[in-house]
């Protein structure tokens, strides 16, 4: 590791710019709403796994006998709340996305800085607002709120927390704005639409999701509210509404929501896969365009989720079809991410082992989507704990692992400091083992026709719910190791230099961590995406940092306007 | 297969019992489905295996020539599998489609649920709380609607389950097979006691069944309830031959297409029905006054179902099975309003 | 959102061009985002019409057509002045008269529909008993009128809501550039922006107007 250029001295990477608190709290910097907000998602992670558990432990013995039923409905309310809309919804967007998207690009900040700034502000502060709602009692309506239990019959908090779910939506609006503007007018010299990282438009078919149906959710929660406060009756049968209506338009949010979540995870993997490979991504512009067709297509299945609902017969037909439909550009990914490999040359280092882990649970999670969007097999199981299950798989087991995947590889981007490795593979190993003997039993429990949210069930599931909850503890020790070993590197890890992963990609060509403005010289993009040389990476001359070329510039006389 | 996989567990449960010929049609779907998608699956599990040892960063193996792309696999990945699977869109639609489709000499029920029960009332006036009887090889059918918030009727040995909504009528059929007790749950969360909103579904041998409905001769029928209340609101004041103020003939009127003011048509079933009963003004028939009020808070979800009994009945069996054509579409179709805010 | 030499180094643009391509997307992305919400309502309006034709026409004939239509003048007016200040904007400094006194005219026809719709309908709709949430004691009793004209309510509210925020930013471009705390013609565009904002307040109601005042 000796030719790698020396890091700027301390005082100018991102961390240590400024070391006040109130440098953080009033920061502009990408890198650091990244940091703020990956803390914020940090505290609701263990908020929302705190009622994983309880529902976890009430489901070991077939009786209500850990807590009562109204405080399991609560606690799987609390659960659904927190991760979906606390926790996954904001997960790699805000904070990958928010650290990454300006690096990739080669610029020095988001397109909208203060934007950036006040989006956290409003994530914190509707956070706050459910955890108001949530410490004085909570509400258990699911987090689905359907009408007119939701609207009418529920007690609790439940229009603060609606209210609260609202205010989170302007937060994840603000950050698809940004980021779609950053992607249009701050790529840097001679990056085209097509040298992009996957990364990026991934980001990019994300951020149409969000600004596209997170107003539609707010309309719908607004009404709901209204309904709850002055008996408005949009949903409400007794006066003539239409309870179906308000499965339509919520759906019409939270099917592309699953889209939020998971298009971004596919972005990770594009790259983690390329820098394990050390290839050239099979099929760029088809993988690039899928993003795109499932954030399209994602638009346009959310009916899927109402085939017992008493939606007209022809309607569940189309959104069936559909539906399979949206498989194609999902099951794209996969086949093109198993090609990449082919003629690579592959280490099986942390980053790789959870992306090979991603496809394996994303692989199976959506295989078992196609079934569910099978009419006929969906009246059987819909409503069940093979619904559960498949979108376990998919916004847990994918959308996580492939975030966990994400930590690794950019952690020493991130921090400087070198990880360790072993502990690294055998967290990746654990979660997946974890992950699998949690959830592959509630496939089961789901054919059999164990439905969701019983607090008490029949004694015939009770071996299956004894395996789920036996692999929780493996799921939680996967995902709290990492927290140790990370936590150790952060403080006494070996520093990591600009490029551990011999990864290409702009934002391995600055320090880690980055210095404030990203870049110390001009960037210039001269190479596709993924370029890797074919020798082994360990042996050959590293890519050339920004830094040494902006040196070499200074010392051939040229000034920035020449490179360009 | 299935009772080999129940047998091999030994008192651990693999596979739900299959009670009809739907649910062991709907198991031979899920089944085959199933090993369909894990056979696209395996190559990209073989691939990343392979290729992790193949092209592992020390082998020696031969890495020119590096493809980064190719149309014709990436086109072809994508339509064989679509068109592979799109053989399971038919079969799983064919079999929905029937599921909307209930035999015109079905048998039926009314279903209500609240929280937190379930109530069924027979045509012959026999009531059950939690327990549906139901003949064994005979079709049924279940006219469900919900008190106050949305249930879901789910029959698991039977494959099927529909949603229970308020102010709607939906419905659903099924023809077991197997006498015996299956479960009978709630399916959409609806309150504190969901998981106790739980009952037995009860098939019986055809002499079984005839013994148990006749148990219950004391209660009035409930196409005779209906008739009482027919007359005791006042439907009859207007409806009747010789009403003074003119509104549509009731008799004969079910299953019939009637025309409306609006210029649609629609199927008088029992969706409609229970609509023109509680929400009179928004499918006026054509060529009357919108002069009927609201039966809305008037008439509880038990006497709706009994008014709606009585009007069928004004509508003989043999006219029924005249009307095959309009039975047809009669679900599937829906009332047109139901379409529109797809 | 734009200062020329960005003194405080938070701008990662280096040129004004790009910087105003930005500013103007993220303005239209927005604008987008807010039609959407209106989309939301206007599909639940939709809906109740479809399922209950009658009644809704019932309620839509006890609103207000006349003072609609005045209220939507009042709006297209207020847009056409927003639209000549924007233009006189960009000419500088010697038509700053003309831009603020635009958005000042524009601010106050903005209240004035404010007036007119609070203090005209809704007053006049509450004495007949028009409230959202009465229930039974509702006057008409035909199927979702009473529903026709709850949404009515949520609609013209929200709309209300936006109408209130448009007054404020008006009224806030035209102090600026009154105050020259807004340079023309480099603010220019900030203005186009407060602007645009008013469009799609007048755009939303222009779209209201028929769909609740003339049903049937």
């Amino acid at each position: 590791m000796t030719d790698i250029p020396l890091a700027p001295e301390r005082s100018k990477n991102f961390w240590t710019a400024k070391e006040t608190v109130k440098s953080w709290f009033l920061t502009t910097d990408h890198k650091r709403i990244a940091i703020l907000y990956a803390a914020t998602l940090f505290v609701f992670f263990f908020i929302g796994s705190a009622g994983a558990a309880v529902i976890r432990l009430e489901m070991i013995t077939p009786g209500a006998d850990v807590v009562s039923a109204e405080g399991y409905n609560r606690a799987f309310t609390l659960h659904g709340i927190i991760m979906v809309w606390f926790f996954l919804v904001p997960l790699i967007p805000t904070t990958f996305g928010n650290f990454l998207l300006p690096l990739m690009l080669g610029a020095k900040d988001l397109a909208f800085p203060r934007m950036n700034m006040a989006s956290w502000y409003i994530f914190i502060f509707s956070g706050l607002l459910a955890l108001t709602a949530i410490w004085l009692g909570g509400l258990e309506t699911g987090w689905t709120f359907y009408t007119p239990f939701s609207a009418v019959y529920a007690d609790g908090w439940v229009t603060l927390s609606i209210f609260a779910v609202f205010v989170s939506g302007f937060s994840s609006i603000l950050s698809g704005i940004n980021f779609i503007v950053t992607t249009h007018t701050l790529r840097a010299p001679g990056m085209t639409w097509f040298r992009m990282p996957l990364f990026v438009w991934s980001l990019y078919a994300t951020s149409l999701v969000m600004i596209l149906a997170t107003p539609v959710l707010a309309i719908t929660l607004l009404l709901i509210i209204a309904e709850r406060a002055f008996g408005i009756g949009v949903f409400d049968p007794s006066i003539g509404g239409d309870p179906l209506l308000f499965q339509h338009l919520f759906w019409f949010y939270s099917h592309p929501a699953v889209y939020i979540m998971i298009l971004p995870a596919f972005g990770v993997i594009s790259e983690l896969v390329t820098a394990g490979a050390r290839n050239r991504i099979f099929g760029y512009k088809f993988i690039a365009f899928s993003s795109l067709a499932i954030a399209v297509l994602g638009f346009l299945v959310w009916g899927h989720h109402m085939f017992t609902s008493g939606q007209s017969m022809y309607a569940g037909i189309v959104f069936s079809f559909l539906s399979f439909l949206v498989a194609v550009p999902s099951a794209v990914k996969a086949y093109n991410w198993a090609a990449t490999l082919y003629k690579g040359r592959i280490t099986l280092n942390t980053p790789f082992l959870y992306a090979v882990g991603f496809v394996g649970l994303f692989v199976f999670g959506g295989l078992t989507g196609v079934i569910l969007a099978a009419l006929a097999v969906d009246v059987h199981v819909h409503d069940t704990y093979f619904v559960t299950a498949h979108f376990h798989y998919i916004m847990v087991g994918a959308a996580v692992t492939a975030f966990l995947g994400a930590v690794h590889f950019w952690w020493p981007k991130i921090t400087g400091k070198l990880f360790n490795e072993t502990l690294g593979r055998a967290a990746a190993v654990l979660l997946w083992i974890g992950f699998n003997l949690t959830f592959f039993p509630q496939f089961i429990l789901g054919y059999l026709g164990m439905p969701r949210r019983y607090n008490a069930y029949d004694p015939e599931f009770q071996i299956w719910h004894v395996l789920s909850s036996a692999g929780t503890p493996i799921l939680a020790l996967g995902y709290l190791l990492p927290v140790f070993y990370l936590g150790w590197s952060w403080f006494k890890g070996r520093d990591a230099g600009p490029n551990p992963w011999r990864a290409q990609g702009l934002e391995w060509t600055t320090s880690s961590p980055p210095p404030k403005h990203n870049f110390l010289g001009p960037v210039k993009v001269t190479r596709e995406a993924y370029d890797y040389p074919k020798q082994d990476p360990y042996k050959g001359p590293l890519p050339r940092t920004a830094a040494q070329e902006a040196e070499d510039d200074r010392r051939e006389g040229k000034s920035a306007e020449d490179r360009r | 297969m299935i009772h080999v996989l129940s047998a091999a567990g030994g008192g651990v449960a693999f596979w739900p019992e299959a009670i009809s010929q739907h649910a062991e049609a709907i198991d031979a779907l899920a089944i085959s489905f199933f090993a369909l998608v894990m056979a696209l699956a395996a190559p990209i599990g073989f691939a990343l295996i392979w290729f992790a040892w193949r092209y592992r960063r020390f082998s020696e193996a031969d890495r020119d020539q590096p493809h980064h792309g190719s149309s014709w696999m990436e086109w072809g990945w994508m339509i064989v599998p679509f068109l592979l699977t799109l053989v399971f869109f038919v079969w799983s639609g064919v079999l929905y489609r029937d599921l909307h489709r209930p035999p015109a000499d079905a048998r039926e029920v009314y279903g209500v649920g609240l929280q937190w029960m379930w109530k069924f009332e027979h045509p012959g006036g026999q009531r059950e709380i939690n327990t549906l009887t139901v003949p064994v090889g005979e079709p049924v059918r279940v006219i469900l609607t919900s008190q106050d918030v949305i249930h879901s009727l789910y029959l698991p040995q039977l494959r099927i389950k529909q949603d229970v909504l308020p102010g709607q009528t939906t419905s659903l059929w099924f023809e077991a097979d197997t006498p015996g007790i299956y479960d009978l749950w709630c399916a959409e969360f609806c309150g504190v006691s969901h998981s106790r909103m739980k009952g037995e579904l009860v098939v019986l041998s055809e002499a079984d069944y005839e013994a148990w409905l006749d148990k219950f001769d004391e209660g009035p029928a409930l196409a005779e309830t209906g008739a009482r209340l027919y007359r005791d609101l006042g439907c009859s004041g207007c409806h009747g031959v010789e009403a003074a103020v003119r509104a549509p003939d009731l008799a004969q009127l079910y299953r019939r297409p009637v025309p409306l003011k609006s210029g649609e048509t629609v199927i008088a079933d029992e969706r409609y029905l229970t609509d023109s009963i509680l929400m009179p003004q928004s499918q006026i028939v054509a060529g009357y006054e919108p002069v009927m009020p609201s039966f809305e808070g008037v008439v509880d979800e038990s006497e709706l179902v009994a008014l709606v009994a009585f009007i069928k009945s004004m509508a003989s069996l043999e006219d029924m099975r005249t009307q095959e054509p309009a039975v047809d579409g009669l679900l599937d179709a829906g009332p047109p309003e139901r379409e529109d805010d797809q | 959102m734009k200062e020329a030499a960005d003194p405080s180094g938070l701008d990662p643009y280096e040129d004004g061009e790009t910087r105003l391509k930005a500013q103007r997307m993220g303005m239209w992305l927005f604008l987008a985002t807010e039609a959407m919400i209106f989309a939301g309502l206007f599909l639940s309006l939709f809906v109740i019409r479809t399922l209950h034709p009658e009644g809704a026409a019932e309620a839509s004939s006890h609103l207000k057509p006349m003072v609609g239509a005045g209220n939507t003048a009042i709006l297209i007016i207020a847009s056409t002045l927003v639209a000549l200040s924007s233009v006189a904007a960009k000419d500088g400094d010697e038509r700053r008269f003309i831009t603020w006194a635009g958005f000042a005219g524009a601010a106050l026809l903005g209240a004035l529909f404010l007036a007119i719709k609070i203090g005209v309908e809704y007053r006049a709709e509450f004495h007949e008993g028009f409230i959202p949430g009465a229930g039974p004691a509702f006057p008409i009793q035909a199927d979702g009128a009473q529903l026709f004209f709850n949404l009515y309510f949520a609609a013209t509210a929200l709309h209300a809501v936006h109408v209130l925020i448009g007054v404020l930013v008006l009224a806030g471009a035209a102090l600026g550039v009154w105050r020259r705390w807004l340079k023309l013609p480099d603010n220019a565009p900030e203005i186009e922006f407060c602007g645009l904002y008013w469009h799609l307040v007048d755009i939303i109601w222009i779209f209201l107007f028929p769909v609740l005042y003339l049903v049937g």
